[in-house]
């Protein structure tokens, strides 16, 4: 059993202006197994939250700490985090031309591994996965994103989520630009994964929608920089009916 | 601008901007007003002293190739293996020969140096309707100047690929020109797999009659200093010229192309796609794509690109594309240059999958150029450029 721990964390960024603190210590502990919602405002930190946890280099850790079952995890490169069995399902996934997905995911279990997976056995499971999530199994033959509209994108990701089996994911608003139907493929898939392999999941979201499918254990409000609320499922319909003011007084956002 | 352009200290992602200075740099400049007006001739003498401040060697390290400019060259034939196949003919032609200089003349010194100096060109016919594939197998054996020339001619409707797959060692000066009669589809490949040391400079002339399609692809990897121009006359009606290139240049490597298209006649396509990769200290291209639509070519479909991947400090781009267009009724026109470095945002996906930075950096750079690759229709030739890319990829260090 994981448990992604964050302690403190305090986050800036270089922006033209000057340095621009983001996170304003955040403290969060994900089990494997357990099912963890964040919903707060617009710019309100948690892209930065998920980035920082995956390693991207934009972002500078001033203080506090990450770590899984107690290794640092700001000391892993972002493919050793990977191979540590963290995951970030993007909220804006990135397209790679000449890539094509099923050359970036077979070498992407490989390297997750350890050893290329046997032939016959991956594209089986390949195909497996991409039909549950209902992508054409044209789009193993396509490059990395290219061309995908928004939601394919999505469901991309949780096709990598399946396959590559990380112990702890962060789906930074993988509901965000899906049909009705593909919400709820989308969300079997991440319950399927759970059920499989014992997923923690830090799920990102700005609606209630999808807490519908993915029941979570601990709802977190998000809001300036840091946690400013904890609560179990209850709260997501608080939030949803109350919206965010009573967050924000005194301080300004965005 | 100083006189030798390798002397000065290598800028990093230098883009040129559309035609920058094309028709300003240096007072010792010839005023070109045109592309289509520029001199051509076949005698050396014809073409003013090389000061290496002219729009056509302002960007070429000339003091290390003088010999090939204005020196004494072996004009015998340069070694070359030539593939047997039903309906082609291969042979060895006289300077007197007619079907010389009938795609075209050379353009500066250099080329008119090894005009004025070879003494047989090697003529390749090609006539046969099925697709036909010859290579040119060019394996040079010493580094002493030489001159060559070489006529590729496609007949009425032939279809086929010649490949010249240049490797060994040389300093060679060449023309090669290529004729597509009516209807035929030919791809032509020159392919520069040169020693570390070697310098190639090849103007390579195609005429293309009517409703045929010319695919001239060139591919640099090997060379100290290799100069390809290319240029694609579209001469009649409904002619097709796809240019394509690709190069990746390594520490201390010149590698350059000046692509010329000519729009001569109605309802022409062109489209020019040149991809390059640099990487280590010194590492340097140069690409120049002249398109020209004249008004005798109404109804023009064209389109060039260049893009540069940057995968080191101290290299040097240059991107120069020019459109001039003469007539007003046209189907399309554009360009696009860009030189940039790894895209930050692809390496963190693929890393963010377990990926390393190693492997990332190699499957974004073999995407980048495979775009090219795939398009020379020729499986075997692919496969091949692929393992030549990856050996060059093998090269790069994690920065
Ligand atoms: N490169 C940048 N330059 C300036 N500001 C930035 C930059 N990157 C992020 N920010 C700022 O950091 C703050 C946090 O952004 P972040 O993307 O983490 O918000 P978010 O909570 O995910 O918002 P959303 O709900 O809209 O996805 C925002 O105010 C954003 O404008
Ligand atoms: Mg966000």
């Amino acid at each position: 059993m994981s448990t992604l721990e964050i302690r403190d964390l305090h986050v800036s960024i270089e922006t033209d202006q000057g340095v621009k603190q983001i996170l304003r210590g955040v403290d969060l502990t994900i089990k494997q197994g357990e099912i963890h919602a964040i919903m707060g405002p617009n710019g309100s930190g948690k892209s930065t939250l998920a980035y920082t946890i995956a390693g991207h280099p934009r972002y500078t850790v001033d203080s506090g700490s990450i770590t899984l079952d107690g290794e640092d995890v700001l000391e892993m490169s972002i493919d050793e985090r990977a191979k540590a069995g963290l995951f970030l399902a993007m909220q804006y996934p990135v397209e790679i031309p000449g890539v094509t997905v099923s050359n970036f995911l077979r070498t992407a279990k490989t390297a997750i591994d350890g050893e290329a997976p046997a032939l016959r056995g991956w594209i089986k499971e390949l195909r497996g996965s991409m039909e549950a999530m209902r992508m054409d199994t044209s789009f193993a033959e396509r490059n990395v994103n290219e061309g995908f509209s928004g939601g394919e994108k999505k469901r991309h990701e949780i096709v990598q989520l399946e396959l590559l089996k990380p112990r702890i994911a962060v789906l930074d608003e993988t509901d965000s630009g899906l049909d009705v139907d593909a919400l709820k493929v989308v969300s079997e898939g991440v319950n399927r994964v759970k059920e499989q392999t014992g997923l923690g999941v830090l799920l990102i979201t700005h609606y209630t929608r999808i807490l519908r499918y993915i029941h979570p254990d601990f709802v977190h409000v998000f809001v300036d920089g840091r946690v400013a609320e904890e609560g179990g499922a209850e709260l997501a319909e608080r939030l949803e009916n109350e919206g965010y003011d009573r967050y924000l007084t005194g301080s300004t956002v965005g | 601008m100083s006189s030798t352009i390798e002397t000065e200290k290598p800028d990093t992602d230098k883009t040129l901007a559309p035609g920058a200075g094309a028709h300003s740099h240096g007072a010792d400049d010839v005023p070109v007003q045109t592309r289509s007006e520029r001199f051509a001739s076949a005698v050396h003498g014809d073409f003013p002293e090389v000061t290496g401040r002219e729009l056509e060697w302002r960007l070429t390290p000339v003091e290390k190739i003088r010999d090939l400019i204005d020196g004494e060259l072996d004009g015998g034939r340069f070694p070359a293996v030539v593939s047997e196949a039903a309906g082609v003919t291969t042979e060895w032609i006289g300077r007197d020969d007619a079907r010389i200089g009938s795609a075209g003349l050379a353009e500066e010194r250099a080329a008119a140096n090894a005009w004025s100096s070879f003494q047989e060109a090697l003529a390749v016919t090609l006539t046969a309707e099925e697709f036909t594939e010859v290579v040119i197998d060019r394996t040079g054996e010493d580094r002493a100047p030489r001159a060559a020339h070489t006529i590729l001619t496609a007949g009425a409707n032939a279809r086929g690929i010649v490949v010249i797959d240049n490797r060994g060692s040389a300093r060679l000066s060449e023309n090669v020109e290529v004729v597509l009669g009516d209807g035929a589809h030919l791809t032509v490949v020159s392919l520069q797999e040169w020693d570390d040391e070697s310098v190639h400079l090849s103007s390579q002339f195609a005429r293309i009659g009517r409703d045929a399609v010319l695919k001239h692809v060139v591919v640099s990897l090997g060379g100290a200093i290799v100069r390809v121009n290319p240029s694609a006359h579209l001469a009649e009606q409904g002619a097709t010229g796809e240019l394509l290139g690709l190069y990746f240049s390594d520490a201390g490597q010149h590698l350059e192309q000046r692509v010329y298209v000519n729009h001569d006649a109605p309802n022409t396509v062109s489209r020019v796609t040149y991809k390059g990769a640099l990487n280590g200290e010194g590492a340097r291209t140069v690409w120049v794509g002249d398109v020209l639509i004249g008004r005798t070519a109404p109804g023009t479909d064209s389109y060039e690109q260049n893009r540069n991947l940057v995968l080191s400090d101290g290299t040097r781009a240059d991107s120069i594309p020019n459109l001039e267009i003469e007539t007003g009724d046209i189907a399309g026109a554009g360009h696009a240059s860009a030189t940039g470095r790894f895209d930050d945002e692809q390496l963190f996906y693929l890393r963010s999958r377990g990926i390393p930075e190693q492997e990332a950096r190699r499957l974004v750079v073999l995407g980048f150029l495979l775009e090219v690759v795939q398009k020379i229709g020729q499986p075997e030739l692919e496969t091949r450029l692929l393992a030549a890319i990856e050996a060059e990829l093998a090269a790069v260090a994690v920065v």
